[in-house]
């Protein structure tokens, strides 16, 4: 595809703006920075893959994979901001997420060990993450802040503080991880994943890229899962403090 | 009041704050071993602060509460809150049966409760026992109470804190859980430690009784106090002129 022929595709993001113009939406100014921020960004990652590519050095992905990471954690960390530490169990899960696909890839030769399969994979691993802990953080916080009364109760009958979240963690990794497998289910039949429509449009064989489509969708099914799981396991002790008390617990009378 | 018991919580200069705003000042005093102390105020007197605080929920920021001559610091939390009930007002329960609300206590332990038990339990607190299977969503505010109250005692707690239980009862239940729990305090003696809004069932029920205003404890002695009392406050609140 020329540049030229990319320019055009700029009309797809004339039509929403001048819907948004004429019905009085307000998305003018987003669709705008989505669409700026989206070339400049992608441009950029291209470039840095090209060189990453042609320098075969592993210091290079290892410093790609840390990119993402730091990415990841800084957008997701704003919606855990009431958990401490959220950071590092952010970063510790992302990183556990990478070392156990990649572990898996690599080691079962799954896939061969250079940078241009280790790269996109590790976006994808990190990315579905970070949406997956978003979803969780979101979930959770509000699963805790309805169900106070619960949690109070199950301490004050001596339930540890496990024991007193131990439905809102589970709520939590349900909620956040059932897109994932729902979307899994009709896979193919309402929509064809964007990876592998992108192969088949390159001139990949379609069977080819289906096969990789499915390594795909089978590691994002562990990154939720995980992901989920670990975020879990990793925030709920940040409620409560050394005397099994929940902190910020709210008074009455 | 003066100790002529033994007694079983005693608190220390106990201060709690929420957020900067004071909840309980400076609270000196003890509750008697095996005794019913009611524990009168108008709202906002920190009376359901006070119970947090004895079961554990909340830590004070400042002084020493004591349990059993030991502080309260030195208890392992979860034996602690066993030991020492609490009932709250608004009856929260867990979705599900009435039974699986009343194993809750021993579900926690990795422990069943037996059905026969249970059954006994609900029949304690004036409710039939074939309530045990029905959900709690179905359940009347007086009906949650009693509930409430048969959890509480599964843990056989040497303490019972109880919070305005009978507030959303009839006359006739209200009548029953006071029985029930004069009777548990005879039989096995437990400690009773009961907040209401209701003097006459201070007077009636309780044989001693703290009031509490603003966070502080005013008076404190024999029910008999509420008759004739020595603050002024508490003379005013007594005559209902607080409520």
């Amino acid at each position: 595809m020329t540049y030229l022929t990319l320019s055009l595709a700029l009309i797809f993001v004339l039509i929403p703006i001048v819907l948004s113009k004429t019905l009085n939406l307000g998305l003018e100014k987003d669709t705008l920075i989505a669409t700026v921020r989206s070339i400049i960004q992608l441009l950029a990652v291209g470039y840095v893959l090209q060189f990453v590519f042609d320098s075969e050095q592993p210091i290079y992905i290892i410093l790609m994979i840390a990119l993402m990471i730091t990415a990841a954690t800084q957008n997701a960390r704003k919606k855990g901001a009431s958990i401490k530490g959220i950071t590092w169990k952010l970063v510790v899960t992302y990183l556990f997420v990478e070392i156990l696909t990649q572990g898996i890839l690599l080691g079962f030769q799954i896939t061969p060990a250079t940078p241009q399969y280790i790269i996109p994979i590790s976006g994808m691993m990190i990315g579905n993450s970070m949406v997956l802990s978003i979803l969780f953080l979101n979930r959770f916080t509000a699963e805790v802040e309805s169900h106070q009364d619960e949690t109070e109760l199950i301490l004050s009958l001596g339930g540890t503080p496990k024991q007193a979240i131990h439905k809102q963690l589970i709520n939590s990794i349900q909620a956040s991880t059932i897109p994932t497998i729902e979307s899994q289910k009709t896979i193919g039949l309402v929509q064809l994943p964007g990876m592998m429509s992108g192969q088949i449009i390159a001139g990949a064989d379609p069977v080819q890229a289906v096969q990789f489509q499915l390594l795909i969708l089978f590691l994002l099914l562990t990154a939720a899962v995980v992901t989920s799981v670990m975020m879990g396991y990793l925030s709920y002790p940040a409620l409560f403090n050394a005397r099994m008390q929940m902190l910020k617990m709210r008074q009455k009378d | 009041m003066a100790n002529t018991y033994t007694p079983i919580i005693e608190l220390t200069n106990v201060t709690y704050s929420d957020h900067e705003v004071p909840i309980l000042k400076n609270i000196t005093g003890s509750f008697p071993e095996g005794k019913i102390t009611t524990l009168v105020g108008p709202s906002g007197a920190g009376k359901t602060t006070l119970f947090r605080l004895c079961n554990g929920l909340i830590s004070p920021d400042k002084g020493d509460i004591v349990i059993k001559g030991k502080s309260i610091e030195d208890y392992e939390p979860t034996t602690l809150r066993r030991k020492i009930g609490l009932a709250l007002q608004n009856a929260t329960m867990i979705s599900g049966s009435v039974y699986k609300n009343l194993s809750l206590p021993r579900t926690l332990q990795g422990e069943l409760l037996d059905e026969e038990t249970a059954r006994e339990l609900l029949l304690d607190v004036g409710l039939d026992s074939d309530f045990l299977h029905r959900n709690v969503k179905d359940l009347s505010g007086g009906q949650r109470q009693k509930v409430s109250i048969a959890r509480t005692l599964v843990n056989q707690p040497k303490v019972l804190l109880l919070d305005e239980i009978t507030s959303s009862l009839d006359r006739v239940s209200q009548q029953d859980i006071e029985e029930l729990i004069v009777a548990v305090n005879k039989k096995y003696g437990t400690t009773i430690i009961w907040i209401t809004h209701n003097l006459e069932q201070a007077l009636s029920i309780g044989q001693y009784t703290w009031v509490m205003m603003a966070g502080e404890l005013i008076e404190s002695g024999e029910s008999s106090l509420l008759k004739n009392p020595t603050d002024e406050r508490v003379k005013v609140f007594v005559r209902g002129d607080m409520e």
